[in-house]
């Protein structure tokens, strides 16, 4: 059984490694939001699996959440944002997707040496799950980087914080592992509101970059 | 121990009460009056304190799991004594000076918190209150300096007096963590233990340019000539003549006591660093015509002299050389104590010049002493303290730097038998120096004929001053007589840091002091003091019988003196030239061009002096260009976009993981 759970637990945290790489290479803002959909189902369901092995019921919370409020809720409000800004013709990323896949490669491969080499004594279980949780937030954090517009660097930040939760839950006996989650998908909500309400693509430097430089050349 | 932190309590809570009271009329000769009452208990207390057994307690404040831990000793308690007896006097000054303070809302609430947190340094024994009150000193005093923030100097001595305030205590605090290791506590009790050679050295650098940045060590010593002389009067005679000696107590206190058995090229590097303190210090003082900077710089100066004490001292401790190191310390301990007194007359009778004429330029004073007598005579006696003159208090403390200085033919090393004689002679050098220092500030600012119609009619300062000064003048005279009993007072401190003392001075006959052997060397002070007073006296009526009331004629070109303006007299850069002849180039880089008219032309002749700062110039100058032009630089990362930003943070991250992959 513990073999088994811990297969399944790896294939699932594995599953979502894999999904944040798909996330790197969307070019549409449709199938991004679709892929990170895709991204909290799976989390949804790694978190009620590690919640049946840990024997947790509070962590099914955790995954409800993340079904309901990541998978469903938040995918359908950013679609919403996509049509009302008009932008869902493409990314513009800053550096080239092959370029952006490698990099996101070697992030994996230094999460994993560092986790394993750091983490020797712990839970094996633990460990691999962590390993897969520190790639899923650089990679989140590398998708941050490499997009100019406000709704995927949103959605970078998503994918990290599920990373987050990834690793929280992974961890057996982590303290306010829901309270984390519940107040992430608040500040997510605000960050989400907050675009959609005050269109604030300009700080993003999403759109209009001209302005930013005007305010520049005031400045020096 | 129970007074001393009713005391410090009660000067808080004065120093609360302060705004509240300071609309009234009455309010600054009340704060003052308290102040000068808490002062003078807690000055009692500590001076009785000294020799009596050590004693601890911890009070449950600071951090949770250390405590506030405190330590009483004799060495605590010689400095507990300087620090109180100079508030006291300072209060009582402060009761007359006080009257002149403009906005006395922005000085009455620092001054009992700057002497709260004096006291407090002294207390502390461990690391995390130690800072904590070193800080608050240094916050109050900052509040004090920059009281009269109108004027742009004095703002701008607060803020280098504020940096300098914090890289040393930046200093301190990194001497401690290296202290207490690792693992270590913070309790000055856990420290005790013998440290490494290498980490002991570091922390000695450390604590020489924390404490040494407090104190007025060269090249740290920038902001004393600014900040010092800032302050209202009787603040200035408290920084300079108080806290920098708390700074040389912090220093005792961790090199002395915390650091364990020192290194013979201790000595070697405090000796150097002392020597051209005091050399600097003195050659600068003559520079200056600026009353209060000139005494600022003579702290530089004493500073100097008591590290030459200290550095010998530890150079005689590393050799177990135990007599010698406790005649040394001993020396140094005298002369914190001398300089405290003497440095706050001076700076009194300063502050009573200032207060009557509205200057501080000696170039437009002169002629006080038919106007202000007794200031005069007070600011005589304390210029021949600094002076180092027999009988007074400055000659005991450096005849017994000297002496120290004579004994180290005895040290087996070279390095140390060379740098102690160059000390010695900067010693030397520096009191002959102060000497010419003060001929020329008392002469321009007291003798000759008023320069500017202010001078010309002030008047003598109120009564409350000149008792203080009078206080003051006369413990001068008491240490210079009857220094066996301040060697013998001082002694237990001694017996505490270098495990040594002095032979007991108090029971040989006339008062002589012994400090080595009767057949090497020996003082009375008072025989000295009793041969000058009768001399004097024979010489004033020999003088007076014999040529004051003859009948004289004077012919009636007197090279011009007699007539026409004050212009045409000697004045402080005049007096000064010499000196900045012979050692201007050198230190100072300076140049003289005199500008003569074309023949013909009526228009004056200029003389124009050219002098360099040189470590303001060397150091501190290039070190604030380096840091605007950095901070212009890093300027452009205010505006960056939030993508950028993020950029940062991600290779920030990447790095940090690449770190703990490849070394752990």
């Amino acid at each position: 059984m513990h073999s088994l759970a811990f297969d399944i637990a790896h294939l699932l945290a594995g599953g979502l490694v894999l999904v944040s790489f798909m996330m790197l290479y969307q070019d549409r803002m449709y199938a991004l939001i679709n892929v990170f959909a895709l991204h909290a189902v799976l989390l949804a369901v790694s978190v009620a699996w590690q919640a049946l092995v840990q024997d947790a019921p509070h962590l099914y919370i955790t995954a409800l959440i993340a079904l309901v409020f990541k998978a469903t809720i938040i995918p359908a409000a950013l679609r919403r944002i996509v049509e009302r800004l008009d932008i869902h013709r493409e990314i513009e990323t800053v550096v080239g997707t092959g370029l952006t896949m490698l990099a996101g490669m070697a992030l994996v491969a230094l999460s994993m040496v560092v986790m394993l080499r750091v983490t020797a004594a712990a839970d094996p279980l633990a460990r691999e799950d962590l390993a897969f949780a520190l790639s899923i937030v650089l990679l989140g954090l590398l998708m941050m980087v490499s997009r100019r517009n406000a709704v995927s660097q949103v959605i970078g930040f998503m994918s990290l914080e599920n990373g987050l939760v990834l690793a929280a839950t992974g961890a057996k006996g982590m303290p306010l592992v829901v309270e984390i989650s519940v107040a992430f998908s608040v500040l997510i909500a605000f960050i989400v509101i907050g675009i959609f309400l005050f269109r604030i693509r300009e700080r993003f430097d999403s759109v209009d970059i001209r302005a930013l430089d005007r305010v520049r050349r005031e400045r020096l | 121990m129970a007074i001393s932190f009713s005391g410090i309590v009660a000067l808080l809570i004065l120093s609360l009460a302060a705004p509240a009271i300071a609309k009234w009329r009455i309010a600054s000769p009340t704060i003052y009056g308290a102040a000068l009452v808490i002062s003078a208990v807690l000055f009692v207390n500590a001076a009785l304190r000294v020799g009596s057994p050590a004693a601890d307690c911890v009070l449950p404040l600071g951090l949770p799991w250390l405590g506030a831990h405190f330590h009483f000793d004799s060495l605590a308690a010689f400095f507990l004594a300087v620090t109180n007896l100079g508030g006291a006097v300072a209060s009582l000054y402060a009761i007359g000076y006080g009257r002149h303070e403009s906005a006395p809302g922005r000085v009455l609430p620092f001054f009992p918190a700057f002497l709260a947190g004096m006291n407090l340094v002294v207390l502390t024994a461990d690391a995390f209150s130690f800072l904590l009150a070193w800080e608050f000193m240094s916050l109050s005093s900052w509040g004090l300096v920059v009281s009269h923030h109108r004027n742009s100097d004095n703002v701008r001595a607060g803020y280098i007096y504020l940096v300098m305030a914090s890289f040393g205590t930046l200093c301190l605090l990194l001497a401690f963590g290296l202290l207490a290791g690792s693992d270590g506590s913070y309790a000055f009790d856990a420290m005790h233990s013998a440290h490494d050679h290498t980490l002991a050295a570091l922390i000695l650098v450390l604590v020489l340019l924390g404490a040494g940045s407090k104190a007025g060590l060269v090249p740290l010593h920038v902001w004393l000539p600014l900040a010092h002389p800032a302050a209202p009067s009787h603040v200035s005679a408290l920084m300079s003549g108080i806290m920098t000696k708390i700074a040389v107590y912090a220093f005792i206190r961790v090199v002395f006591d915390l650091l364990g058995p020192p290194d013979w090229w201790w000595g070697v590097l405090l000796l150097g660093i002392a020597a051209a303190t005091t050399v600097l210090g003195v050659l600068q003082a003559l520079m200056e015509h600026d009353l209060k900077r000139l005494l600022a710089y003579h702290t530089v100066e004493n500073i100097g002299i008591i590290f030459i004490g200290l550095g010998l001292a530890l150079a005689f401790r590393a050799n177990g050389m135990v007599f010698a190191a406790a005649l040394a310390f001993t020396a140094a301990l005298l002369h914190v104590l001398n300089h405290s007194v003497f440095k706050s007359l001076l700076f009194f009778g300063s502050g009573a010049v200032l207060s009557a004429t509205g200057e501080r330029d000696m170039e437009r004073l002169g002629g006080l002493i038919h106007r202000m007598p007794q200031t005069a005579f007070l600011f005589l006696v304390g210029a021949a303290a600094i002076s180092a003159l027999p009988p007074l208090n400055g000659f005991v403390s450096e005849w017994l730097t000297f002496q120290a200085v004579l004994l180290s033919p005895a040290l087996p090393q070279w390095g140390l038998r060379l740098i102690a004689p160059t000390a010695g002679a900067a010693l030397a050098l520096a009191a002959a120096l102060a000497a010419a220092c003060f001929v020329k500030a008392f002469g321009v600012t007291f003798l000759g004929r008023p320069r500017t119609e202010r001078a010309n009619t002030a008047q003598e300062t109120d009564r409350f001053s000149r008792s203080a000064m009078i206080a003051l003048a006369a413990i001068c005279l008491l240490l210079g007589i009857l220094p066996g009993l301040a060697i013998d007072w001082i002694s237990p401190a001694t017996v505490e840091m270098v495990h040594g003392q002095m032979p007991v001075q108090r029971f040989l006959p006339w008062q002589t002091i012994i400090p080595i052997a009767q057949s090497r060397s020996s003082y009375n002070g008072l025989l000295v003091f009793l041969f000058i007073a009768a001399s004097a006296c024979l010489a004033a009526a020999a003088i007076h019988r014999f040529a004051s009331h003859r009948l004289r004629r004077a012919p009636a070109w007197d090279c011009g003196t007699p007539s026409t303006t004050p212009l045409t007299q000697y004045t402080a850069s005049s007096f000064a030239q010499p000196i900045r002849r012979v050692f201007g180039s050198v230190v100072f880089r300076a140049r003289e061009c005199v500008h003569m008219p074309a023949p013909g032309n009526t228009s004056a002749a200029r003389l124009e002096v050219e002098m360099h700062d040189i470590p303001w110039e060397a150091i501190y100058a290039p070190l604030a260009y380096g840091v605007s032009f950095l901070s212009e630089r890093l300027n452009a990362l205010q505006f960056l976009s939030i993508r950028q930003y993020l950029s940062f943070v991600f290779l920030a991250l990447v790095f940090l993981l690449l770190v703990i992959a490849i070394w752990s």
